[in-house]
């Protein structure tokens, strides 16, 4: 009986080990999730652009139908700087939000409920930025941890307080998606198993919790691939354009 | 009853629940770090090759068809624009010609009948100058008839007298002496018979 709700999260090895050196690098079910994700997007954007009709089909249309919700996303948060950045932060929005959606189908796997995933994303993200910030501003880039307009004397605590919440952001960042997946997957998985364990006669009530858990999942699965995304567009409209 | 069993059957569930989640449970398998490195491995080549193909393949062409739908969008609202101007500038032109034709119409209509008023005028003119003339003609013709009547009338009265007397009396009769006679009673009496 599968009614450990964490066993949902395994991660196990599909096909032979592969290593390279030390490194375990095996095609796992989470891989296995990845490239379905990646392949799906690319076959979804990939037909929605082929053709160039006036009246879009309705491929065509959900194609840019996102183009136009990523990219007024990053002009809304980021400005029109952020443009050269327009294909990384789409990547990372429809990378995200499939996997999350991905998860929410019976039996999959889903990857952005493991903290590593979400954490290189979040480091990647956070490594970029900051680089970015030295190479726009140099050494001014180091302002952004002392907001004008506070009194001299609460000066040092705030410094210390805007570094900490600068550093903490990739751990905010991975934590926050990886969090919300796992506790809504592990919570449908838990009223799933009251269901099988209070049998017909009172499986009816975790059932119907089950269903709107469901709804509130995909609500969350896509709001959690936005909030990634926005806050990636925060962070680099930190970098771009220095406003402290 | 069934009360009683349904009631029992939720409390047994939730010791067998917690059995079954105190023996299996093994931590988060999250925190295993197993197989890290492979997550890792192919999460950057998954992301890498959709990244690389999103935004030097498919994504310049959804910017592109957005753009060229927008451009041929404006171009179709320029040109339905000029057409309308177009029409517009037609239509002026046609209520110019229209007004301008009613304008000669109007006039040729005007000039036609002033000419057939006078014309009408004028031959009325000579028609009257006909009549007149003809009427004055015949005013003296009836002058001139009216003139010589007494003289007839006499010249008949004497003739037809000196015949009556030639009858009666059977002997000729001087007519001079008789267009005496007639002429006196004439003037006595003309005023009687001719109103003048």
């Amino acid at each position: 009986m599968a009614a450990n709700p964490m066993s949902q999260f395994d991660v196990y090895r599909i096909g032979p080990e592969i290593k390279v050196g030390a490194f375990d690098i095996s095609f796992t079910n989470a891989s296995l999730f990845m490239i379905l994700s990646t392949v799906s997007i690319l076959l979804i954007f990939n037909l929605g652009s082929k053709k160039n009709s006036i009246l879009p089909n309705k491929i065509q249309l959900l194609a840019e139908l996102s183009y136009t919700f990523v990219s007024k996303m990053i002009s809304d948060t980021a400005g029109s700087k952020a443009k050269p950045y327009f294909a990384f932060i789409f990547s990372l929005f429809m990378f995200v939000l499939f996997c999350n959606m991905f998860g929410m189908v019976p039996y999959t796997f889903t990857v952005t409920s493991h903290i590593i995933v979400t954490f290189v994303l979040a480091a990647f993200i956070f490594i970029g930025v900051t680089v970015i910030g030295f190479i726009k501003h140099g050494f001014g880039y180091l302002k952004l941890f002392v907001p004008s307009g506070v009194p001299a004397i609460l000066l040092p605590l705030i410094v210390v307080i805007e570094i900490i919440s600068y550093l903490s952001r990739p751990i905010s960042l991975s934590v926050r998606l990886f969090a919300n997946m796992m506790a809504g997957h592990t919570m449908m998985k838990v009223f799933g198993g009251f269901v099988i364990s209070l049998g017909i006669v009172g499986g009816w009530l975790p059932l119907s919790f089950s269903v709107a858990l469901t709804g509130l999942e995909i609500l969350v699965a896509f709001l959690q691939a936005y909030v990634f995304a926005i806050l990636t567009c925060i962070y680099l409209n930190d970098a771009l354009n220095l406003h402290h | 009853m069934v009360k009683k069993i349904y009631f029992w059957s939720i409390f047994f569930s939730f010791f067998f629940i917690k059995e079954s989640f105190a023996a299996e449970s093994g931590g988060m398998p999250q925190l295993n770090p197993e197989f890290w490195v492979s997550q890792i491995f192919w999460l950057i080549l998954t992301f890498g090759i959709m990244y690389l193909i999103l935004s030097k393949l498919i994504l310049p062409k959804i910017s592109n068809n957005l753009e060229s739908r927008k451009s041929q969008i404006l171009e179709n609202i320029e040109a339905a624009e000029k057409q309308r101007e177009d029409s517009d500038v037609k239509l002026k032109e046609y209520d110019e010609i229209i007004s301008k034709s009613k304008h000669e119409a109007n006039s040729i209509f005007n000039q036609a009948r002033e000419k057939a008023l006078k014309d009408i005028s004028a031959k009325r003119e000579i028609l009257d100058k006909q009549i007149d003339n003809e009427i004055s003609e015949a005013e003296k013709e009836i002058d001139a008839l009216r003139k010589n009547a007494p003289d007839k009338i006499n010249k008949i009265a004497i003739e037809t007298s000196s015949e009556i007397l030639q009858k009666l009396i059977g002997a000729e009769v001087n007519n001079s002496s008789i267009s005496a006679i007639v002429d006196d009673l004439s003037k006595r009496n003309g005023d009687k018979y001719y109103g003048n």
